[in-house]
């Protein structure tokens, strides 16, 4: 099929069909990953439908789907009850749908008319810009997004620009909008301002779909919510208005306990890693923590809890050195880390598993050799006097290929034809080899399958029998509970409590306290709560 | 992103699909692409020299021939290589961090500058001796392109500024400030050259042992080719065998891993920009006292330093590779100047280029015709 099965008639018949969107049974399959399974998901005319789930859970595969970018493995898609089959983006537009993807796709140096025109088959030669001005600027009018047609989009906002991009999408003739993570970029007052429009936008029958994980903004903008988890839908076109934010988390983050993990009993050491009142701010200037103050001992699995973007991946970052702290010291047995280089962390054993496997923690195109020296080439006897020991080396990685169980032909194999879970085999192997003494691990089984899962559980569990002190990042509470010996929950860069897990089934009191941490409120005021309501 | 970037081209009932592979092909594939690339890119110049009105045939026997024909031509073609190949090894190093050195042109000329003021500033007096002339020469040289690559590096690992730029401008710079020295400082009764340098600053050549071993009479290789082969041998030791090629490896594959591993990526910057302006600036060295034998703009600033780039991109940046792709390089600038000055043989040149670089295409992608009768 070269040719899209797009509906005749475009404009809404007199019997019009309840779903302007419709997808059911979808699956899409990533070497390695179900990114979709089985997902049904459907879309009303004139509302805001929210699509909710942590990283990885699949909304941004299942809308790439919709917006023609990828094709699905299998599943039906149709738009205004007729079938479509999208072969490109294009496509997807034609039949009026229109994706603004989180980073803009924009022409700094050209104007927001040139902007929105590029790429058009009519016009192809543009003679009479400001003719294209004034349609452009009447189109804004409309639907509240005033933005400057001749202005260019450097000088503009970036909640301009956000604009910029819907226009084009509505200039296309776009009927369903697909925004992913439109608030991501914008600061709380611009917010604000996109919801009034997105309002003005559903008033004039268009349709939304709303991709985020901040369950605030869900509650306040969406009509309805559908939940996935890891590929699979928890909640289906849900009234947003019955949900609280803490139902929403639940259905997001899951808790179902993992039970068949042996964790023994541990002796408690001292404290290995020492954070105290760290402040740092993320890649836009912006303060992402502000003044968290935690410890991990030796012998204990400590996690942090918290929806995605809470300050999680800066404080793993300042803790190995990735970043500058800009208040605060953090010490590793004693011995001030924070604001040193990566090296002086690796030499006093601390590891790190990283969030982004292939972007982050590997060289998709160097050797599994080369990518299990990654973190101590410097040392001897892999290396002595600047010269690497080669075949010492490829030792050492059969070694950890026979160990860790990573299923690769050679130890020269590029680490990028590695599946998802050899690639974080290939990653623990290397840190946790070295005997680490402290250990960050951030969202160490994201994207795994439930096989691989159970074993980076069972060797972060052996690391805490090792006697290591382990701090846990991830946003499944399920995995937290089942191998945490105490939880921090992490909220807009501070810690709102601290909690303890006991072995056994936890109390769901407890999984509650922890969801209200997650969304904002801190202990103190829940213990008081508490009281009140038990008493 | 398979979808995306699935092209569709239809002939009638058939049409052919180009899908990303996903696995790694067979070890004979890419060899085996890449004489298939030759052979087409050869294929396409004959029919251009025939559109010319030449013979295919006879002028690739030519070719051949002006370049392989005897042990005198062989020398003339390891002469022209010797420049290619240490320009060659230059880039070879900064593309492997993914640092785009396009001024080795520059550092060129700059090395043929800094080796030249050794001689000409008379700092030794002309009957020095053999031992002390060509090692100072060869320091200054390499020094001479170290500056020249510093500056770059310097901007770019303190104000990020575009390598590509900044680099291909101190190109142009070079070349006026070896003008100036040559019109003005240097010049030779008024020429825009300097005076022939002492024979105690000319590197040994083959043909300097004639007297012992007459067949060597009139073989003009001299011992930058030894200079090239020897540093050709240690960049690859460098690049796989060391630490500090071990970081320059991950820096180039992904900078993020690098900075998570510990690697200075700011201070890499600085050294491999240095250490490919010293190579190629020991390759100026090597051309002004083993060839040119006085400092003069035309025959330095002769484009080694742009060639230097095609030939460590054949060569997969490979440092053992480039000996040989240079010395095909240097044969086809060498032949081309029988057949014909310019034309035809830059334009075989290019066409191999272009053949090879576009076959990288097939290594990447598996093309594939359906039928799409059938599909349906």
């Amino acid at each position: 099929m070269a040719q899209p099965n797009l509906p005749n008639n475009p404009d809404p018949s007199p019997a019009q069909p309840p779903f302007v969107v419709e997808m059911r049974g979808i699956v899409k399959r990533f070497p390695g990953v179900l990114a979709n399974d089985h997902v049904d998901f459907e879309l009303r005319p004139g509302e805001i439908h929210a699509l909710l789930g942590e990283n990885g859970a699949g909304k941004s595969t299942l809308m790439n789907v919709l917006a023609g970018l990828y094709r699905q493995d299998s599943g039906v898609i149709k738009i205004n009850g007729v079938p479509v089959t999208f072969s490109s983006p294009r496509d997807a537009i034609n039949a009026g749908i229109g994706m603004i993807h989180q980073h803009f796709m924009l022409v700094p140096s050209q104007t927001v008319t040139e902007n929105i025109l590029l790429g058009l088959d009519n016009p192809r030669f543009i003679l009479n810009l400001s003719r294209y001005d004034s349609k452009i600027a009447e189109l804004g009018k409309q639907f509240g997004l005033e933005v400057d047609p001749r202005a260019k989009i450097w000088q503009l906002s970036v909640g301009e620009q956000q604009r910029v991009e819907i226009l084009k999408m509505l200039y296309r003739g776009a009927n369903v909008l697909i925004m992913d993570e439109p608030t991501a970029v914008l600061a709380p007052q611009e917010i604000e301002g996109l919801f009034s429009i997105l309002r003005s936008m559903t008033a004039q029958g268009k349709s939304i779909i709303f991709i985020s994980h901040k369950l605030n903004e869900i509650t306040a903008i969406a009509d309805r919510v559908t939940v996935l988890r890891r590929g699979k839908v928890t909640a289906a076109g849900q009234p947003a208005r019955g949900l609280t934010r803490q139902q929403l988390a639940n259905l997001m983050v899951g808790r179902d306990v993992i039970f068949n993990l042996e964790k023994k009993p541990v002796q408690r050491g001292e404290v290995v890693l020492d954070i105290q009142d760290v402040h740092a701010d993320n890649d836009k200037g912006l303060p992402a923590l502000r003044g968290v103050s935690i410890n991990v001992c030796a012998g204990e699995i400590v996690g942090l809890a918290g929806v995605a973007g809470n300050g999680q991946r800066e404080l793993s970052q300042v803790i190995t050195g990735l970043r500058k702290c800009k208040q605060g010291r953090i010490y590793l047995n004693g011995e001030t880390v924070s604001n040193r280089s990566v090296i002086f962390g690796i030499q006093r054993g601390m590891a790190y598993i990283p969030e982004d496997r292939t972007h982050v923690g590997t060289a998709p195109n160097l050797s599994v050799t080369d990518n299990v020296i990654m973190r101590k080439y410097r040392q001897s006897p892999i290396s002595q006097y600047g010269l690497l020991n080669m075949p010492l080396a490829v030792k050492y990685a059969n070694e950890l290929k026979q160990a860790y169980d990573i299923i690769v032909p050679h130890v020269s194999t590029p680490v990028r034809l590695l599946s998802g879970g050899n690639l974080q085999r290939v990653i623990l192997a290397r840190e946790i080899s070295g005997q680490p003494q402290f250990m960050v691990a951030v969202q160490p089984t994201r994207g795994l399958d439930v096989g691989a899962i159970e074993g980076v559980h069972r060797l972060l569990l052996a690391q805490r029998e090792a006697g290591a002190a382990i701090l846990l990042i991830s946003e499944e509470l399920e995995e937290l509970l089942s191998l945490s010996d105490r939880i921090y929950v992490i909220y807009e860069g501070k810690i709102m409590g601290e909690v303890k897990i006991e072995p056994g089934e936890p109390d769901p009191g407890l999984i509650e306290t922890i969801g209200l941490m997650m969304t904002g409120t801190p202990l103190e005021q829940i213990e008081q709560q508490g009281v009140r309501v038990h008493g | 992103m398979a979808e995306k970037t699935k092209l569709f081209t239809r002939i009638k009932f058939y049409r052919i699909r180009i899908e990303p592979r996903l696995s790694e092909p067979p070890a004979w594939y890419p060899p085996l692409i890449s004489v298939g690339a030759l052979i087409l890119a050869l294929i396409l110049g004959g029919i251009l020299i025939k559109l010319a009105g030449g013979d295919p045939i006879r002028s690739y026997a030519h070719i051949a021939k002006a370049s392989f024909g005897n042990i005198g031509v062989i020398s003339d073609t390891i002469v022209k290589a010797t420049p290619i190949l240490m320009t060659a090894l230059a880039c070879s190093i900064a593309f492997r961090m993914k640092l785009w050195n396009i001024g080795a042109e520059g550092q060129f000329i700059m090395g043929a500058f800094g080796a030249s003021a050794i001689v000409l500033t008379k700092v030794l007096p002309p009957e020095t001796s053999r031992w002390v002339f060509i090692p100072l020469m060869m320091l200054a040289g390499m020094a001479g392109g170290a500056i020249w690559g510093f500056i770059p590096g310097y901007l770019k690992a303190k104000f990020n500024v575009n390598e590509i730029i900044s680099s291909l401008m101190l190109n142009y710079i070079a070349v006026a400030w070896v003008n100036f020295w040559i019109f003005a400082v240097w010049t030779e009764a008024g020429f825009q050259m300097s005076p022939k340098f002492p024979l105690n600053a000319w590197l040994p050549r083959l043909t300097d042992y004639a007297q012992n071993i007459p067949a060597l009479s009139g073989l003009t290789t001299h011992m930058g080719l030894l200079f090239g082969i020897l540093a050709a041998v240690i960049l690859w030791l460098v690049v796989f065998r060391s630490c500090w090629g071990y970081e320059i490896r991950l820096i180039g594959d992904n900078p993020q891993a690098a900075r998570y591993a510990g690697v200075n990526i700011a201070k890499n910057t600085l050294l491999v920009m240095m250490l490919s302006g010293a190579l190629a600036g020991l390759g100026g060295m090597s051309e002004v006292s083993g060839m040119v034998h006085r400092l003069q703009t035309a025959p330095i600033a002769a484009g080694y330093g742009f060639t230097g780039i095609i030939v460590a991109w054949l060569s997969k940046l490979n440092p053992l590779a480039i000996i040989f792709v240079s010395i095909l390089f240097g044969a086809l600038i060498l032949a081309g100047r029988e057949i014909q000055p310019s034309g035809v043989p830059k334009m075989i040149q290019g066409i191999i280029l272009v053949c090879l670089i576009a076959s990288d295409f097939l290594l990447r992608y598996r093309v594939r015709i359906v039928n799409t009768a059938e599909e349906k």
